[in-house]
C-alpha cells in the first residue's frame, strides 16, 4: 500500500514585494545609515532577501532626536484617545495585511509559516489592539498616581518573533504615550521595516517610531544615549546583564526580558496524549527558538519510559523543512551562529554521557537545518540542562516525588516559565506556588495573550510585559 | 546619691540572635547635635556599636535566605497581624525610641514623638496591606481562548537594604515594612552615624513574633558592607535609599555589582548620580511595596 | 501493513476469559472493569481540540490529494437509514455504489452500503459479488432501548440475511450509570451472534458527552470483541467530530501496543465534504498510522460525503469546477 505523502503545499511568496535595499526608519521617511550595509538572508537557502543599512552613533542620535522632538511636540500633547485610534490604524493595517507579514517572516527567520500565520501576526496585532484601549485609561489602570510617560524609549529585541516582540514593545510604549526607537536583531530586521510602512499608512506622526537596524554597535548606542529615558530589551542574559550595567548610575529604567531553561514536568497521572503534546509545542515550536521554551522534561520516573515511547513516536511524525510549506512543523535554524551553538552544545551533551536520539529525519541541502533532538538520560549537572540551547534540543530528565520535581525545576538562575502535567487540581497549585517562574503553564505550555502578563524570576529577567502589568514600566507616577 | 544606671550594650541582629561583629569591632556612636547645642561643643558619647563586616553581611544573607520560604508561606493575614504586633511592641517602648530618635537625629522632644508615632503608624499602613495588595496588583486575565489566566504577585525573595542615613527610625521602617509585608526577608544596613534606634527597633522585632531571618540587621558602614551585598549572588533584591549622605557609597558602583545576577535595584532618589534622602513623612505609595515583587501568571485549559 | 483478513480477530476467543485475562483478576466484575477504565489517562478537552485543530490545518495538494480523494471513497459506508427506506432506494444506493461516477469507471467503489436490517436481502441482491459489503444495523438502532432479545434475534436476523458487517449500539444508559459490565456483555453476546460478520460498535459519542467517556467507552468495545469502533448513529448531535474521531484513533493505537490486534474505526454523521474527509485521514495517518490508511481498518459513515468526493474527483480529472448535475445520484440532493 502506498503511504500518505504530503505533496509540498508552499505558501506563494508574491504577497511579499522586497526591495532590494532598506533605509533606517527615522521621523517618518527612509534614510540611508552611516554605517556598513548588510545582507539579510534566508536561513531555510542563504539566498540573500535584502540588504539593510546599519545604524552608526550619529544615525542612532538623529533617531533619538527625532523621538524626543515628536514626543514634545505632538505626542505627549496628544489626548489618549487620538493616541488610541492611532493603535487601533495599526491592529487593522496588521490584519489586512498579514498574509504579506507572515509569509516575510517566515523568509527572513525560517519559522513555519503555519506558525507566522498563526500565531506571531495575529498576536503582534492582537496586542495592538488590546493596548490601544489602554491609551486614554491609564488613570484607571492600578499603576499610582498620575500615570504618565517616560518620554523617549529605546527597544532592542531578538530574531526569534521578530514581529510579535515588536508589537510587545512598540503597543504599550505608544499607548502609554512614549515615543520609539527600536532597533530588530540583524539577522531578521525585515518585517520591521515593512512595520514601518505601516506607520506610514497609518498616519503615524514622523518620529513616533524609529526603526534602526545595525547589530550590537548599534543596539549599544541606543543603550548609551543620553536621550533615552527608558530601555526595554529581549535577548540573552549576557547582554541583559551588560545592558543593566551600562545603565547603572543613570536615571534610565529598564525592562529586560532573558534567557530560561524551563522545566516541562509530567507526573504518572497526566492526560498522556495531551501531555506528549506539550511537550513537543514546548520544545519544537518555534525550533525552540523560545526563552521560555520547556527545554528541560521532567517525567515521573514511573511513567518515564512510556513517555519517552511516546514521545519519538510523536516526533516521527514533525514535518522538518521549508519553511513556507503549510505542512511544515519545524523550520530552518535561524543563522549559521546559532546552528553552531546547537552543535556544540549537542556534542557537549553527547559527550557528558547523555543519550542522543533524533528522528533521523531528512534536512534540506542548503540553509541552516537541525533535527527535533531528544537526549535521555541527562542530569542536573549535564550542560545540556544548565545552559539555553535555544533550539530544538528537548533533555529529559526524571523526579520521584512533587518536591524533587520542584527542587529539580527551580535549580537552575534562570526563572521564565514552567510546565505542570497532572490531573489532580490540588498539585497543580501546589506546584504553581513552589515553582520561581513567571509563568506556569498547567496541562498545556507556551500560550501567549495580549492580557497576560509575560516576564521572568532570577536571571530571567525583570518587568512584566503584556496585560496591566506591561504598562508599568512605561509610565512615571507620583507628582 | 543617683543610682548608676545600666547600659545597654547594642548588638546586631541576624537570624533572631544579637551578636557581636565576628570582626570583634565596634564603634562610637554620638548624639547628633540639638537645635540648642553651642556651636563647638563637644559631642554626647551614647553607645558603642557593633562594626558589621562582610561576613556578618553573609551571615545575614544565610540567615534571610533560611527564613524565606516559610516566612512568605506564612498567611497574609498572619504576616499582617505579625506586623501590627510589631507597632504594638513599640508603642510599649515609645518612651525609649523617643529618646533614641532625639539623640539620633537631634530633634526637639516634640519632634521626636512626632518620628515615632508616623514609624509606629506606618507599621500599621504596610500590616493592613498585607492581605491586599494582591488583589489590587493582580487577578483573572481575560484572555483569548478557553484558558484560566490569573496573575498574582509574590516575593523576590532576599532584599538587601541600605537604611536611610538621617531618618535613624522612620526612614528605617519606610524601607523595611514594605519589603517584608509580601514575604522578602530582608538584611539591613543602617544608619552609620544613627544606628541605635535600628537596633532598638531589633529588640522589638525580636519579642514581636516576627520570625528570626526575617529582618537582620547590622549596624556599621554601608561604604564597606554595601559592596558584598550588591555582589552576592544569593541576594535577590537591593534597596540603595540608604547610598543618600552615605560616606564611601557609590551608588552607581553597587547597581553596576547588582547586574551579575540581575538583581531589582531600587535607585536613591534624586536626579542624575546625585542621590538625596527623600521626605519620608509623606504618606507613602506602593512602589516600594511593588519593587520586591515578582508576578507570576498561571494558565489552565477550562474542559470538561 | 499487518493482516488483510477478513476474519474477526477475537471471533473464536472468549471475551471474557480474555479480559480477564488483560485486566489480571480472576472473576470480571464491574468493579474490575470500571477500576480498569479508570485507570486509562485522562483526555484534556482543550489539549486534544487544539490537536485535532493542528491536524486539520495540514494542507493536501495534487497527487496526494487525488490519492487521499480515492481512499476517502473506498471507505465509505454508503448508508440510508430511513424510517421511508424503500427496497427501490436502496437498489439505487446499491447501484451508485457499484458505479459511483457512470463518466469515469476507474472511480473506486465505496466499501460498503449500510442498511437496515429488513433492508440487507436486497442490498446483498443488489450487490451480489461486486465485493461491496452489505452493513446491517442491528439491535434495536439507534436507541439501544430493547431486550437483550430483541437485539440478539434483530442481530441473527442480518446476518441471516447476509449481512457482512454488522453495526450495534451499545447501552449508554447503562454506561452513564457505570454499569460498564452490562456494556460488555452486551457487546460480548452481540458479537457471538455475529458469527463471521465484523462488529461495529457505536458508542454514540454525542450522548457520552466527555472525552474521557469516549476513551473508555473505546476501551470497553475494544475489550469486548469489537471489530470497529464507530462514533454515532447519525441521529444525535454532535455525531463525528475530528476530536472525537482522534481519541479513538489513540485507542486502538494503544489497543494494538498491549494487545497485538487491529480494531477499526469508523466515524459517521456530519462529515460531508472532501476538506473533512481530508482532514480525517491526516488524522489517521497521523495518529494511528498509516497500517489504518485502508478500507478494512478505517471507515466513513456518510451519504452525501460520495458525492462531494466525485465532485473533488472531477475538477482534479478536468481541471475545471464541476456541479451537481455531473454527478449521477438515484437520490440527488441539493446540499452536499
Amino acid at each position: 500500500m502506498p503511504t500518505f505523502e504530503y505533496a509540498p503545499a508552499p505558501e506563494s511568496r508574491s504577497v511579499v514585494d522586497l526591495r532590494t535595499s532598506y533605509g533606517l526608519f527615522i521621523n517618518g521617511e527612509f534614510v540611508d545609515g552611516g554605517g556598513t550595509a548588510f545582507k539579510s538572508i534566508s536561513p531555510a537557502t542563504e539566498e540573500v532577501l535584502a540588504e539593510v543599512s546599519e545604524a552608526t552613533d550619529a544615525d542612532v542620535d538623529a533617531a533619538v532626536k527625532a523621538a524626543r522632538t515628536a514626543y514634545t511636540r505632538v505626542w505627549s500633547r496628544m489626548s489618549g484617545a487620538d493616541r488610541g485610534k492611532y493603535l487601533y490604524r495599526i491592529a487593522r493595517i496588521l490584519q489586512e495585511r498579514a498574509r504579506e507579514f507572515a509569509v516575510l517572516e517566515s523568509l527572513d527567520n525560517g519559522k513555519p509559516i503555519k506558525e507566522s500565520r498563526d500565531v506571531d501576526i495575529p498576536l503582534a496585532a492582537a496586542h495592538f489592539f488590546y493596548n490601544a484601549g489602554w491609551a486614554d485609561k491609564l488613570e484607571f489602570a492600578s499603576l499610582g498616581p498620575n500615570p504618565r510617560a517616560h518620554g523617549v524609549v529605546g527597544q532592542i529585541i531578538p530574531w526569534n518573533f521578530p514581529m510579535l516582540m515588536l508589537a510587545w514593545k512598540i503597543a504599550p510604549a505608544l499607548a502609554t504615550g512614549n515615543t520609539v526607537v527600536l532597533k530588530p536583531a540583524e539577522t531578521t530586521p525585515l518585517t520591521a521595516l515593512l512595520f514601518a510602512e505601516v506607520c506610514q499608512q497609518a498616519d503615524l506622526p514622523p518620529g513616533v517610531v524609529n526603526i534602526v537596524t545595525g547589530a550590537g554597535p548599534t543596539g549599544q548606542a541606543i543603550v548609551d544615549h543620553a536621550g533615552i529615558d527608558k530601555l526595554a530589551f529581549t535577548g540573552s542574559t549576557g547582554v541583559g546583564k551588560m545592558i543593566a550595567r551600562a545603565i547603572a548610575g543613570t536615571r534610565k529604567k529598564a525592562t529586560l526580558e532573558l534567557g530560561g531553561k524551563a522545566a516541562n514536568i509530567v507526573f504518572d497521572d497526566a492526560p498522556i496524549d495531551q501531555a506528549v503534546e506539550g511537550i513537543v509545542n514546548g520544545i519544537f515550536f518555534n525550533q525552540g527558538h523560545v526563552c521560555c521554551a520547556g527545554s528541560r522534561l521532567l517525567v515521573q520516573e514511573s511513567i518515564a519510559d512510556e513517555v519517552e515511547r511516546r514521545l519519538k513516536r510523536r516526533l516521527d511524525t514533525l514535518r522538518v523543512g521549508d519553511p513556507l510549506d503549510k505542512n511544515t512543523d519545524v523550520g530552518a535554524i535561524n543563522s549559521r551562529a546559532q546552528l553552531d551553538r546547537i552543535v556544540a552544545l549537542t556534542d557537549a551533551g553527547e559527550s557528558e554521557g547523555a543519550e542522543r536520539w533524533d528522528n533521523g529525519c531528512e534536512l534540506p541541502s542548503k540553509g541552516f537545518w537541525f533535527r527535533p533532538t531528544v537526549f535521555t538520560g541527562v542530569t542536573q549537572t549535564h550542560r545540556i540542562a544548565q545552559e539555553e540551547i535555544f533550539g530544538p534540543v528537548l533533555s529529559v530528565l526524571t523526579f520521584r516525588t512533587p518536591q524533587e520535581a520542584v527542587a529539580k525545576a527551580n535549580n537552575t538562575p534562570y526563572g521564565l516559565s514552567a510546565g505542570i502535567w497532572t490531573e489532580k487540581g490540588s498539585r497543580i497549585l501546589w506546584m504553581a506556588d513552589q515553582l520561581k517562574a513567571g509563568v506556569v503553564w498547567a496541562n498545556t505550555f507556551n500560550k501567549f495573550d495580549p492580557t497576560s502578563p509575560f516576564g521572568g524570576y532570577k536571571e530571567s529577567g525583570y518587568g512584566r510585559e503584556g496585560g496591566r502589568h506591561g504598562l508599568e514600566p512605561y509610565v512615571k507616577t507620583g507628582a | 546619691m543617683s543610682r548608676v544606671d545600666v547600659k545597654k550594650t547594642y548588638k546586631l541582629y541576624i537570624g533572631g540572635k544579637f551578636p557581636r561583629s565576628e570582626s570583634g569591632r565596634s564603634y562610637e556612636v554620638y548624639a547628633a547635635p540639638s537645635g540648642r547645642a553651642r556651636a563647638g561643643a563637644t559631642p554626647r558619647f551614647l553607645a558603642n556599636a557593633a562594626q558589621g563586616s562582610r561576613k556578618d553581611a553573609r551571615d545575614a544573607v544565610t540567615a534571610a535566605r533560611a527564613a524565606q520560604p516559610g516566612w512568605a508561606s506564612a498567611t497574609a493575614y498572619n504576616r499582617g497581624q505579625v506586623l501590627y504586633r510589631v507597632a504594638e511592641v513599640m508603642e510599649s517602648r515609645r518612651p525609649q525610641l523617643v529618646q533614641e530618635v532625639r539623640d539620633a537625629e537631634g530633634l526637639t522632644a516634640a519632634a521626636a514623638e512626632a518620628v515615632v508615632s508616623q514609624a509606629i503608624d506606618r507599621w500599621v499602613w504596610y500590616a493592613g496591606w498585607s492581605d491586599k495588595y494582591v488583589q489590587v496588583l493582580g487577578g483573572l486575565n481575560p484572555v483569548a481562548g478557553p484558558y484560566f489566566n490569573i496573575s498574582a504577585s509574590e516575593p523576590t525573595g532576599v532584599v538587601a537594604v541600605l537604611a536611610p542615613q538621617a531618618s535613624s527610625l522612620l526612614g528605617l521602617v519606610s524601607v523595611i515594612a514594605p519589603a517584608i509585608v509580601s514575604g522578602n526577608t530582608v538584611v539591613v544596613v543602617t544608619s552609620a552615624d544613627r544606628p541605635l534606634p535600628a537596633i532598638t527597633l531589633a529588640e522589638c522585632l525580636a519579642t514581636s513574633d516576627v520570625p528570626g531571618g526575617v529582618v537582620n540587621i547590622i549596624s556599621g558602614r554601608a561604604g564597606e558592607i554595601a559592596p558584598w551585598l550588591a555582589s552576592h549572588r544569593d541576594v535577590n533584591a537591593i534597596d540603595l535609599a540608604g547610598a543618600a549622605g552615605a560616606e564611601g557609597v557609590d551608588w552607581a558602583a553597587l547597581e553596576e555589582a547588582s547586574a551579575d545576577n540581575l538583581k531589582r535595584v531600587v535607585r536613591p532618589a534624586g536626579t542624575g548620580a546625585e542621590a538625596v534622602e527623600p521626605d519620608w513623612t509623606e504618606t507613602p505609595d506602593l512602589s516600594r511595596l511593588t519593587a520586591f515583587l515578582e508576578t507570576k501568571t498561571v494558565w489552565h485549559p477550562k474542559g470538561r | 501493513m499487518s493482516t488483510t483478513t477478513d476474519t474477526p480477530v477475537a471471533a473464536a476467543v472468549d471475551a471474557t476469559a480474555r479480559a480477564r485475562d488483560l485486566l489480571g483478576v480472576s472473576r470480571l466484575t464491574n468493579q474490575a472493569l470500571t477500576t480498569w477504565l479508570h485507570g486509562l489517562p485522562g483526555v484534556d478537552q482543550v489539549g486534544c481540540e487544539a490537536r485535532a485543530a493542528a491536524l486539520a490545518t495540514r494542507s493536501i495538494k495534487t497527487t496526494s490529494k487525488q490519492w487521499a480523494i480515492d481512499l476517502a471513497i473506498s471507505m465509505i459506508d454508503l448508508t440510508t437509514l430511513e424510517g421511508a427506506d424503500t427496497p427501490g432506494r436502496v437498489r439505487g444506493l446499491a447501484a451508485k455504489a457499484l458505479l459511483p461516477d457512470p463518466s469515469d469507471h476507474s472511480t473506486p467503489r465505496p466499501a460498503a452500503v449500510c442498511v437496515y436490517g429488513d433492508m440487507v436481502a436486497t442490498a446483498k441482491e443488489a450487490l451480489g459479488a461486486s465485493g461491496v459489503k452489505v452493513a446491517a444495523v442491528a439491535t434495536a438502532f439507534p436507541s439501544g432501548r430493547a431486550s437483550m432479545a430483541v437485539k440478539l434475534a434483530d442481530t441473527r436476523d442480518a446476518v441471516r440475511a447476509g449481512a457482512d458487517e454488522i453495526d450495534m449500539v451499545i447501552d449508554r444508559g447503562a454506561f452513564l450509570s457505570g454499569d460498564y459490565l452490562t456494556v460488555f456483555n452486551q457487546i460480548a453476546e452481540v458479537k457471538k451472534a455475529c458469527g463471521d460478520a465484523r462488529l461495529k460498535v457505536i458508542m454514540e459519542t454525542g450522548e457520552l458527552v466527555t472525552y474521557d467517556n469516549v476513551r473508555r467507552a473505546s476501551w470497553l468495545s475494544m475489550l469486548a470483541g469489537g471489530d470497529f469502533i464507530k462514533t454515532s448513529t447519525g441521529k444525535i448531535q454532535p455525531a463525528a467530530t475530528l476530536p472525537v474521531t482522534l481519541i479513538m484513533l489513540e485507542a486502538v493505537r494503544d489497543w494494538r501496543d498491549l494487545t497485538g490486534e487491529m480494531v477499526g474505526v469508523k466515524p459517521a454523521g456530519g462529515i460531508k465534504t472532501s476538506k473533512d474527509a481530508l482532514r480525517f485521514l491526516v488524522t489517521v495517518n497521523e495518529v494511528a498510522g498509516e497500517d489504518w490508511l485502508s478500507n478494512q481498518w478505517f471507515r466513513f459513515g456518510a451519504s452525501s460525503l460520495l458525492n462531494d468526493l466525485l465532485l473533488q474527483r472531477q475538477r482534479m480529472t478536468t481541471g475545471a469546477y464541476s456541479g451537481a448535475s455531473y454527478i449521477a445520484d438515484d437520490s440527488p440532493s441539493t446540499a452536499y
